[in-house]
Formats: structure tokens, sequence, C-alpha cells
């Protein structure tokens, strides 16, 4: 018998799981480098976190909503990932479940699954965790490399931390001798690499921009979000820099620090979240760095990418509405 | 501690008289008079707001009912509420009552699943309309039924619904309320509003294939070939295009059955007025 | 420098096997079924009856009205019946059915290969000549061309682009004539100049069509005023609205034509056509065929005359394959799948594409996970993911303003689509109920 369909009648190879699998791939490096600087302790947080986060959705599809499990399509695995990737090596599991539960049931399934979220599931699990447990979610071991038992570990502070206090203790007059210095910080190198303290994926962004690099490659996103998000904080606290001279601005360090690799190139690109047309993810991503440069430096928090994601998430259908694309034989604006 | 209570409750109530005397003066000010009937007539109305009237919705119609004299009355009609809401509306306004005899949608085509078996697999869209405008369908049939529901998805009654075995979508006739908007949608115009028959049933002819008979029995058991044997008993029939047609004007009491009967291709259907569960069709 | 047009655009897979393989002759069918409607418009008003003999290039119908077209026959025989045939559709058209007997022509045409160069001085016979030949768009369009190419009252035309973009995959008709029939094409180029009265053409060519643009380029060095522009291999390159911005940096406005920028844009095959019946006395009754897919042994390209059933040419292209899905008229983006293999080859026909199960099939829907591809696809601008969204939501308000009557319905947004979502379906969709609304008004 033959068919008929409407046109067109073939279609492009890439589709969601193929997209989302890439995705998973990016991710990648920085899980290789998590498990080299943290050991066991990163292990058992990803793999407990990706666990339970495929669990969530099949829990859901199979008991609540009676239908075929949207497992295939890898977006449970990203957000396990992702969930993972913000929190510190050694995280307690219970605690991962809860996240993970939040994640996945309260800000993705119950808004109607894959797709018609309005919050990345990864950061409000991050933003849950964070407010529900400051002390554990501030509990930052330092990396041990190689070191895969990890048994005697210290903890420490992440390099915003340090600047935090720094910020903190030089405009309260009073120079405390015990308070942190700048010998604290790490260089620029170590940063990089990710010999640093912090949470499992943003620490090492290196292998951050090898995912991204990989994501450009295989097309999956374009570069406007990472490229405009990174360079309007690094312009943003330039100025201050330039102006006011404190090592607290230094852009680099800003850059190198903190979820700010992670965020720019993995959860403010995350489809579902993020405006569809061009300008729109250009609005997006600047007001993200915005956002983000405020909460840092103005902000109680040393860090402020979870919620400047989460913000302009909010604001996406709003952009997408008023960003959209010129219509061909419109005038030019 | 006392005053501070005070002050509050001060603060509070004060700004509610405000907000309650701003809200006052802007609906004064914007106040719309409209005759005070309209509003009655609209509450007979069963606020569908489906435009089958010809309206934009069940307020204007109210709108044109209260502003019309007496002749122009007549020529509007909510078939959606019927006769019992038009003699109302007009027992309100004082004119005459108005009877109209109940109408409902029938659909002219048996080309089931089973008449007119698939010769293609469809794997596009399901949308009749889509569907229409790349090709013949299915079955082959170009005037039959595409069966993949834009009717079902249209009406605003929830009326009609697909029959998962023949394929073809069903009226139900309790439902119904001839509003139009299947004939309207149906690409095919396939559609007809006709009376419903309380008391002596319908008939009518259930195809609407335009082409010759036997290109169209090709395609389907159940086409209309054009055999004037109906014309034959009814003169009234026309035959055009070949295809039968059954004026509504015909008694379906008194020729229906004998129709119905001797239509070799069982393209004409009757539905008599008695036993509703023999009013399934033919096949 | 390639050129291109400013927005959207897809690359799928080029598949053009058959634009290595030379055109070549299918032979003659035993009987010919020929539509009286090959064109947009009026169907053709027939103007022979059972039992004529004909001659390849008689007339058969004349044109009806301004907007149709004259069909000729395409073989010598006898008119064996006129009637309702099923066309690749499935819907019944009005065809004349012509018994083939030899292959005697009328003596009015010029049957020989010397390329006449001397284009006549008046007009009006030109144009005559073009009427009178029924050529009509061979893109696809099947606008009659002695329309297209009168500039209405007030408008001034500057600039003639002759479109041998060819951007749907497979498709290579035009990529062969180009190499094959270069110099004929351009000299047509040429009258349509003086039918304009403009000095200069452009032709324009994916680069994707190597040997095409070798050739073209080589030709045109001779003849002042004709020049090779390249194109990026991108579809919808060959959309007229896309084609014009790509070489001029114009843009049509919406709901205006080509003609309101200046530009009248002419397929190489109707260029082609054009040549043919000004300087050869021949009417359009054969064309280019491009036979191919993945579903079949050989690819082809057939000089085939008009009203051959499509299953004579299948039938010359080797083994089908046992996966075969659709039989598509057209390219496999914007052409339609048909009914019925035997359905007639028209004016229109630019290929005849066996698409394999597991090419053609409709994968299943998944939902939209927002990634913007069709909104970086679509060559106009649109947003056809919310257009979806107001068609299934009856949205009316919404597609009135996100602009779904400027959809040029080319298939880039329900190709691209990562979660399978029939895109262009809507798009389609919401046309029509934006014109259902528009007209009860």
């Amino acid at each position: 018998m033959l068919k008929i369909s409407t046109a067109p009648h073939m279609s492009s190879p890439v589709d969601t799981p193929i997209l989302m699998r890439d995705v998973v791939i990016a991710l990648m490096p920085a899980a290789i480098v998590s498990v080299l600087f943290f050991g066991l302790a990163a292990i058992v947080v990803i793999i407990s976190s990706v666990a339970a986060c495929m669990l969530c959705e099949y829990a859901v599809c199979r008991w609540l909503l009676h239908k075929k499990s949207t497992l295939h399509d890898y977006s449970a695995i990203i957000t396990g990932l992702l969930l993972a990737y913000n929190l510190p090596a050694g995280f307690p599991v219970w605690m991962i479940l809860i996240g993970a539960f939040v994640a996945i049931v309260i800000s993705k399934m119950a808004f109607g699954g894959l797709g018609k979220n309005i919050f990345n599931p990864a950061l409000v699990g991050r933003v849950f965790l964070f407010v529900s447990f400051p002390l554990q979610m501030t509990t930052w071991p330092k990396p041990h490399f190689l070191d895969f038992w990890g048994a005697d570990a210290q903890t420490g502070a992440t390099t915003l931390g340090i600047l935090k206090q720094l910020d903190a203790s030089t405009s309260a007059t009073a120079l405390s001798k015990y308070g942190p210095n700048l010998d604290d910080l790490p260089n620029y190198w170590q940063m990089f690499i990710g010999y640093t303290g912090g949470c499992l994926g943003e620490v090492s962004a290196a292998a951050l921009l090898l995912g991204l690099a990989y994501m450009l490659w295989s097309r999956v996103i374009s570069w406007h979000i990472p490229f405009y998000y990174l360079s309007t904080v690094f312009i943003l606290t330039s100025i201050l820099w330039l102006t006011k001279g404190s090592p607290v601005y230094d852009p680099v360090t800003h850059l190198l620090s903190g979820g700010l690799m992670l965020g720019a190139i993995f959860m403010a690109t995350d489809y579902v979240t993020s405006p569809m047309s061009t300008n729109g993810k250009i609005i997006f991503a600047i007001g993200c760095g915005v956002l983000t440069v405020i909460i840092r430096l103005c902000g109680a928090y040393p860090e402020g990418v979870s919620f400047a994601i989460l913000i302009m998430n909010a604001f996406v259908p709003l952009i997408d509405r008023f960003a959209a694309p010129r219509i061909f034989g419109t005038r030019r604006k | 501690m006392d005053n501070l209570i005070l002050i509050n409750i001060i603060i509070l109530v004060s700004i509610a008289l405000i907000a309650a005397a701003v809200l006052y003066f802007v609906s004064q000010k914007f106040k719309v008079t409209e005759n005070p009937l309209i509003a009655e007539v609209e509450n007979c109305l069963p606020h569908a707001n489906c435009g089958a009237c010809g309206k934009a919705g069940c307020h204007d119609f109210a709108r044109a009912c209260v502003n019309t004299a007496a002749e122009d009355f007549k020529k509007l009609y909510c078939p959606v509420g019927g006769n019992a809401v038009m003699c109302q509306i007009a027992h309100l306004l004082g004119h005459p009552d108005i009877i109209k005899e109940e109408t409902v949608a029938v659909l002219r085509c048996q080309g089931s699943c089973q008449n007119a078996p698939d010769k293609v697999e469809y794997s596009g869209i399901a949308f009749c309309r889509i569907a229409n405008k790349i090709s013949s369908g299915r079955s082959g049939c170009p005037n039959g039924c595409l069966r993949l529901g834009d009717c079902v998805r249209a009406c605003p009654f929830g009326a009609i619904s697909m029959n998962k075995e023949t394929g073809l979508p069903v009226v139900d006739e309790d439902k119904c309320t001839s509003c139009g908007t299947c004939v309207a949608i149906c690409p095919r115009g396939i559609y007809e509003i006709r009376p419903k028959g309380a008391q002596t049933g319908r008939v009518y002819v259930a195809c609407n294939n335009k082409q010759k008979g036997g290109i169209a029995r090709k395609n389907c058991k159940t086409a209309c070939i054009a055999c004037q044997k109906c014309a034959k008993i009814c003169p009234d029939i026309k035959i055009e295009n070949n295809l039968s047609y059954i004026p509504t004007t015909v008694p379906a009491d008194k020729f229906g059955a004998e129709l119905a009967a001797n239509c070799p291709t069982k393209a004409i259907v009757y539905i008599g007025n008695k036993n509703k569960e023999e009013e399934v069709k033919h096949d | 420098m390639t050129k291109t047009f400013p927005m959207g655009g897809i690359h799928p897979d080029k598949h053009k096997i058959a634009g290595d393989i030379a055109i070549s002759n299918p032979g003659l069918p035993e009987i010919v079924y020929i539509p009286t409607k090959q064109h947009i418009g009026a169907p053709a008003k027939i103007m022979v009856k059972q039992g004529d003999k004909v001659k390849v290039g008689t007339l058969l119908a004349a044109a009806d009205g301004i907007v149709s077209a004259p069909i000729h026959s395409s073989v010598s025989g006898e008119v064996i019946k006129i009637e309702d045939v099923i066309g690749e559709f499935g819907y019944y058209e009005p065809m004349i059915c012509i018994k083939v007997e030899g292959d005697e022509w009328e003596d009015s045409i010029d049957r020989s290969d010397a390329i006449v160069r001397t284009i006549p001085e008046n007009t009006e016979e030109i144009i005559a000549k073009i009427r009178s030949a029924g050529i009509v768009g061979m893109g696809g369009a099947g606008y009659p061309t002695p329309i297209k190419t009168t500039i209405p009252e007030g408008k001034k035309v500057d600039c003639l682009i002759l479109n041998g973009i060819e951007c749907e995959p497979f498709l290579a008709a035009d990529d062969r004539l180009m190499q094959e029939k270069g110099e004929q094409i351009i000299v047509g180029a040429k009258i349509l100049n003086k039918l304009l009265g403009i000095q200069k053409a452009i032709i324009a060519i994916d680069e994707n069509k190597p040997r095409a643009i070798e050739i073209m380029t080589k030709l045109t060095k001779t003849y002042v005023g004709v020049n090779v522009r390249v194109c990026e291999s991108k579809y919808p390159q060959g959309g007229e609205k896309q084609l014009i911005a790509a070489i001029t940096g114009r843009e049509v406005p919406s709901g205006k034509l080509p003609v309101d920028v200046g530009c009248i844009v002419q397929n190489v095959g109707t260029v082609f056509a054009i040549y043919e019946a000004v300087m050869k006395n021949k009417p359009l009754f054969e064309r280019v065929v491009t036979v191919s897919g993945d579903a079949i042994e050989k690819s082809a390209n057939f000089m085939t005359r008009v009203g051959t059933p499509a299953s004579f040419l299948i039938e010359q292209c080797g083994k089908i394959s046992s996966d075969l899905g659709q039989i598509v008229f057209g390219g496999p983006m914007m052409g339609t799948s048909a009914v019925n293999p035997n359905a007639p080859i028209t004016k229109l026909t630019s290929g005849i594409l066996l698409l394999s199960s597991q090419m053609s099939d409709k994968k299943p829907e998944t939902p939209c996970i927002r990634c913007g591809r069709c909104v970086d696809g679509c060559p106009m601008g649109l947003q056809p993911n919310a257009i979806a969204r107001a068609v299934r939501s009856h949205n009316m308000d919404a597609l009135l303003e996100l602009h779904v009557l400027d959809c040029i319905e080319c298939g880039s947004c329900a190709y691209i689509c990562p979660a399978r979502l029939p895109l262009l379906d809507c798009c389609k969709l919401g046309k029509i109920e934006v014109r259902q609304h528009q007209n009860k008004k």
C-alpha cells in the first residue's frame, strides 16, 4: 500500500534524544575532572543524583500520569547531572534525593513535563537545597588530586566566598588579622583547571569550555547565550575593577570562579527555559550577566548565577513576545 | 504600642475608603446605559456565543432582538436555544410566538472503513482540511468523508464523536443544536442542516459523490450512482451532477421507508420517528 | 563570494545523484493522458474531439481567458477519449487520451539542433509566440508566463533573474538543462531582455552545481549583459523572494510581488521553453523530469512528453526497493505524495521521487522543547512553533499577529524540528483559517 503524507517528505536526522545525548556528552569532561579532584565523594553525588532524577521521572510517568515513560529522551539524565554539578562533594545522599524530587517532580513534571517547565529544574533543585540546607551546601571539600578515597579531605571556602569576606572586611574598617587574605585566593591557572574549592561541576572552567566546544561543533546550541552572558559579566566587573582597583572586582577571577561557566554554558542555554529567537537569547544572556554581577557584588550571597538565571527564566515568555525576529519583507529596524 | 495598632487600623481603613470611592466614581463615569430588556433577553439565551444566529454572540443577538420591529423579529432565530427560548423571548418582547421546525446536522456520507476501504495509507497530520488539499483521501472518493475529525474538534457542543469502528463521525441528535459549525469547517461540505422530523422522521441521501456511478462505486459500496430509482418513487427528488438530492419538503413518513428500501446502494438513509434503535444506519 | 538570503534557511542532505546523469529519451508510451489544466487559472477549452488525428504540437485545447494557457499534443496519434481520469492526487480531472501512432511532428516546428541566435525585433510577435506555445512557470507555480513578463502599468523592472538554483534535494532537471542546453537558455534570457526592455540578466546557480556553473560562466563570456551569480547552497535559496534578496538585497514586502521591487524571476526550464517557442516555433509539450529517490535502483533525467504516465518512467529506472514508502511528485520538501503512480507528467512535474519508508515516514511527535530551530530556520522570519500553538488553540488574533500568511510553505521548520512536530501543516492550516476568517468579514 502506498503511503501519502504531507510535505516535507524528509526530515532532519537530529531529534530530541540526539540533542539531549549530545548535551550529556558535553557534560562528561566536567564529570571526569570532578572525579579526579574529589574522588569517590564526587562519584557518589553524581550517581545518586542521576539515579534519583531518573527514578522520579519514571515514577511520575508510570504511577501519576499513567503514560509511557519519557526516560528515553535523556532529559532526566541532564537534570540529574546538572543538579550533581551544583552540589559540593560529600553532600548527604538523602538531601540529594530531596533535591532530585524538587527538580523533577515539582519543577518539571508538575508543569507538564519536558518542554513545558518555566524554570530550569536543576537550578530549582539546587536553590531549594541551598535555602533548606545552607550549612551542607556551603561545606566545600578542598580538591585532593588523584587521591581517590580522599579520607582526610579538608574543607575550605570557595573563591567567591573569599572575595565576599574580603569585601566585607575591607569595608568594615577594622582589618581583621585572622580574616581572609589575598593569599588564600587560588591563582588563575588553578581556577581554570579547577583546583579550587566549589561545587562538583563548576570548579573546572577548562572542562566546561571543552563541553561548550563540543556543543558548538555539533550545533546543539548557538554561541549567543554563553558569549553574551560571559562578556556582560566580564565587562561589568572590568569597569568596577578599573575604577575601584580592588581585587574583589577582578574580572578574570569572576569569570573563572563560581558557577558562572557552568551556568552560562549549560544552564542558561537550556532550550526549554531560554528564549527562542536570537535577539531574545541576547537580551536573556545580558540580563543574566547583569543580575549575576549585582547579586555577587551587592547581595548577601557570594554566588548569584543560579538566582540570576532563575529570575531571567521568569522573563522568557515576555522576551519571546517582544524579541520576535524581523519578518521578511518588513522594514529593518 | 496601642497607638501603633490604632495608626495601622486608621491607615488600612482609609486606604479601603479611598479605593472604594475611586471605584465608585469610575464605575459611575464609565457607566454604559443599556435597555434593561437586553439583559433580560440575554439571560434567556444559552450563552454559548457560537455565532450560529449570525450575530457576534449572545449579547449581540439579544440587542438585535430588542432593537428590531415585529416583522424583522421573525427573521431572528437562535438555533441553539430552539423554540423554547425563542418563545420566551417573544413573550418578553410582546411579539407572537416563533415556532420553527427543529433541525439537526446530518453527515451525507457512509464511506466508513468497511464501505470505502483505505487504498493508501495516510500518515500526515490528522486534519481534514490539510488532507483534502493533498489528496482525494484514503478511500479515493473525492467528495467523501476524510475520517480525520475536523468536525469533532470544531463542534462547540461536543455533539459529534468519532465511531472507532466505522471511522465516521456520528452526530448526537440530542446535543446537536444545528449551529452550522460543522457545515462551515468540513472541507468537502458533507454536512447538511436538515429538519429533525420529530413526527415524520427524516430521509436523506447519505452520499456526496458527484462522480459517475461506475467510478463512485469503485471507491465506495454505498455511493449514490444516480440510478433515478428514487426519482421515480418521488418526483420531487432532483438528480444533479450524478447525485440525488431529497429536498426537505419531501414527507419522510410517506416516502422514507420506500426510498431507503429501493436504493440499490443503500445510499438513502431513512430514520423513522419511533424505534430509535433502528435508526442505526443500514450497514 | 557566494550570495544568500538574509535570514533562516536549512541544509538538508542534497542527494543530487541525478546531477551527473545526462538527459535521455524515455521513448513513447502507448497512451498519453494530457490534462487540460496544467497551470494556475481556468482550464483550457478543449478543441479536439474523439477520433481526431493529431500530430506532435497540434493544439488540443485553447486558453480560456487571460489567466490560462493552451495545451498542445505531445505525441502523434488518435484522440481515443476525452474524459475524467484520476490524477496524481486521486482527484479526477478532465484529460485528453491519445493513442500513440508513430512520431509525426507539426511542420511548423524546427526540429534541427542548430542554435538560432537572431532575436525577432518585434516584441508583440515574441509575446504572441510565448502565449500560443502555452508556456507556464515550470518551477512548479504554473503561472502563465505571458502575464508574468507583462509589466503592469507604472511599474519598472530593472533586474531579470534566471532561477537555476534548484534547492530541492534529489532534483537535477534544471542542473542538467543548464549543462546541456546552456546556450539556448542564454539566448532565451536575451529574448526576455528584449521583451522587458532591459540589458542585463543574472543566472543564479547553487554552488552545489560546479559543472553547470563552469559551463554557464564560459558561455556568458560571449554574451554581453548576462552574468552568472553563485549562491550559497542553502534551502530554500530557490524561493522567489529568497532569490531576489540574495541577488539584489531587495526584500519583497509582505503581500507584494517581485515586480514591485523591480525584479522578474524565471526558472531556467521556462527560459529554455521560451527559447524553443520563439526560435523554433515549438510549443511546450515536453520537459526534463528527474526520476530519483532512495527507493529506486537508478536515477535518470528524462526529456519527457507531457501526458506520459509516471509509471512508464519509473519502469525504466530499475528495481524498486521493497521499502518503498511514497512516490512524490516534485521535490521532497515541497512536493506532494501521489496516490496514483499512473498519473501523467504535466508541464509542472519537475521530478518523480521514490522515497523509502525509512526516509519519508512521519516520525512520532514529541513535546516541543523550545529549541528555536524552527525560528532560526524560517526564511521568512516567522515563528512556526508559536503559529502551531495558535492553530491548535484556535487563537485567531495570535495567528494574525504572527503573520501566518507570509509563510511560503517551504517546509524548513518541519524538516528541522527535533520534536517532529507537523509545523508546516499547522502553518498551512493557519493560512486556511485566516483566509476563512477574512472572507467572513
